[in-house]
């Protein structure tokens, strides 16, 4: 909604016209809409065959659960995944962007991605938004050059880390790690402590919940653990079975539908 | 310099759920036991239900300093009435009580959203639903706090209050056995557990009836 006299050829990205008026609004009282947040646990360790991260499985959308179960460890590569955090939908989109230009990019090379292409990728995407795409990620992967593990920012910093954690339940996954992280942990003993920092998070942020994911991922080889625990059953389920329908039916109506249409049988079929 | 606001709140709000049911001779009154502040956990083993009499029990939710400010001003306004008049308040005489009590601090409220539960001089089941300012309703049933827009449909759909403008005023009791009505509470706190992230850890039930009070508990998800 340019007010120029000449429009000059459409930029692509945000807008910001509407922003003084929004900030009149919200001076006003008015609320701004919500996006839906992942309020998130998400964790990643380097241990001695490659990486291992995990996320937990619920979605908010201010104090309320809008998914129990969704899947915040995203694909990237064959060897590559990410873990994200912040708005469900910027995390989503960039993952997905980034996975395909890491595909276009295996055929024109013809070789296997790199962690960094991701990592470079990813940051100079969040960097041009400044910080308005709202992902924070955890990024972990193994390639020739051995296991990588990264965090990155939403406006675009990135951290190397041994083991790193994300999200608004982070303290409590890393308050886990602080204590128990070594070098040179075994598979189990990684998936074990994984398992711990994000159940940490799952139980005392209420921001995250449900079930914990894991994905374990070595030289040549990925183990994705889609609900690898599963602590929190539903508490109650009554006795009743199931609770009568509450719906009574005022009318009934059936119209013949063929009485009113003219039906020709063995026609030509209909072009695409 | 731009303006400044001023960003200082007496109130915080320590979230959970409060539910009532009022049957023919007996009235269940339930709160989680679930204390949070932001996205933290203070304690999972809060109670939020309090007996003021004999046959009066508040659950309250919102911002507990306030809440257990009111309910100490309650009881010892109850144990003054107790002096004066040798008897112990009835239900609706409680309930007028807390109203008052709300409205005096009309200019600074107490952050407690109440369920008043329990029987009147017949005996029946009563349950009283209150905003924060004491505008209250004798119903038959009622949900407050965090989980209560996740309930309040639930229990509408499945108690059908008859509606308030109908004359003669139908009977505000609901035609429920105590075990049903147990049952139907325990439902809906489970349900509201799994998408209200400030509702959870225990559920803490009261069973008022001729008998006395029964206490009874359940646990939630922690998560």
């Amino acid at each position: 909604m340019s007010k120029s006299a000449i429009d000059g050829p459409t930029k692509g990205g945000f807008s910001f016209d509407l922003c003084r008026r929004n900030e009149m609004l919200v001076k006003k009282g008015l609320k701004g809409p919500s996006f839906l947040k992942t309020g998130t646990t998400i964790v990643g360790l380097v241990f001695q065959d490659g990486v291992i991260l995990g996320a937990d499985t619920r979605a908010t959308e201010g104090p309320i659960v809008a998914d129990k179960n969704c899947e915040k460890i995203h694909y990237i590569a064959p060897n590559i995944y990410c873990c994200g955090a912040g708005t469900a939908a910027d995390t989503e989109a960039v993952t997905d962007m980034v996975s395909s230009q890491l595909t276009l990019h295996r055929y024109h090379t013809g070789r296997e991605s790199r962690v960094v292409t991701a990592l470079t990728l990813l940051k100079s995407h969040l960097f041009s938004y400044q910080g308005y795409v709202s992902a924070a990620l955890v990024l972990g992967g193994v390639d020739v050059t051995g296991p990588h593990l990264h965090t990155i920012y939403p406006h675009g910093s990135t951290d190397t880390l041994p083991f790193a954690t994300m999200g608004s339940g982070s303290l409590a996954a890393m308050a886990v790690f602080e204590s128990k992280y070594c070098e040179g942990l075994t598979r189990d003993e990684g998936v074990q402590l994984v398992a711990e920092a994000i159940s940490s998070g799952i139980f005392n942020d209420l921001g995250s919940g449900s079930n914990v994911d894991i994905c374990v991922l070595t030289k040549g080889h990925k183990e994705y653990l889609r609900n690898h625990l599963q602590p929190n059953p539903r508490t109650y389920i009554s006795q009743k079975g199931s609770f009568s329908k509450k719906t009574e039916v005022l009318l009934t109506k059936i119209t013949p539908l063929n009485k009113l249409v003219e039906v020709i049988e063995g026609g030509d079929a209909m072009e695409e | 310099m731009p303006i400044q606001q001023a960003n200082w709140s007496p109130y915080d709000n320590n979230g959970g759920t409060c539910v009532a049911i009022a049957g023919a001779d007996y009235c269940v009154v339930a709160a989680d036991t679930r204390m949070s502040t932001g996205y933290n956990i203070l304690t999972r083993d809060y109670s939020k239900i309090i007996q003021l009499a004999e046959k009066s029990v508040m659950a309250s939710s919102g911002f507990q300093a306030d809440v257990r400010a009111l309910q100490k001003v309650l009881e010892a306004r109850h144990l003054a009435y107790q002096h004066q008049h040798n008897k112990q308040m009835s239900c609706p005489a409680m309930a007028q009580l807390l109203s008052n009590t709300l409205y005096y601090k009309r200019f600074f409220p107490y952050y407690s959203f109440n369920v008043l539960g329990g029987l009147d001089s017949e005996g029946k089941g009563c349950v009283f639903t209150y905003d924060a300012v004491g505008s209250y309703e004798r119903v038959g049933y009622s949900s407050q706090g965090s989980g209560s827009t996740l309930i309040m449909p639930f229990l509408d759909n499945q108690l059908k209050s008859p509606s308030p403008l109908l004359l003669p005023a139908k009977d505000a009791v609901t035609p429920l056995s105590e075990s049903e009505a147990v049952d139907l509470v325990k439902t809906c706190f489970a349900s509201a557990t799994e998408r209200d992230i400030y509702t959870g850890d225990k559920l803490e039930i009261l069973v008022l009836n001729a008998k006395g009070v029964l206490r009874e508990y359940m646990e939630l998800r922690k998560d």
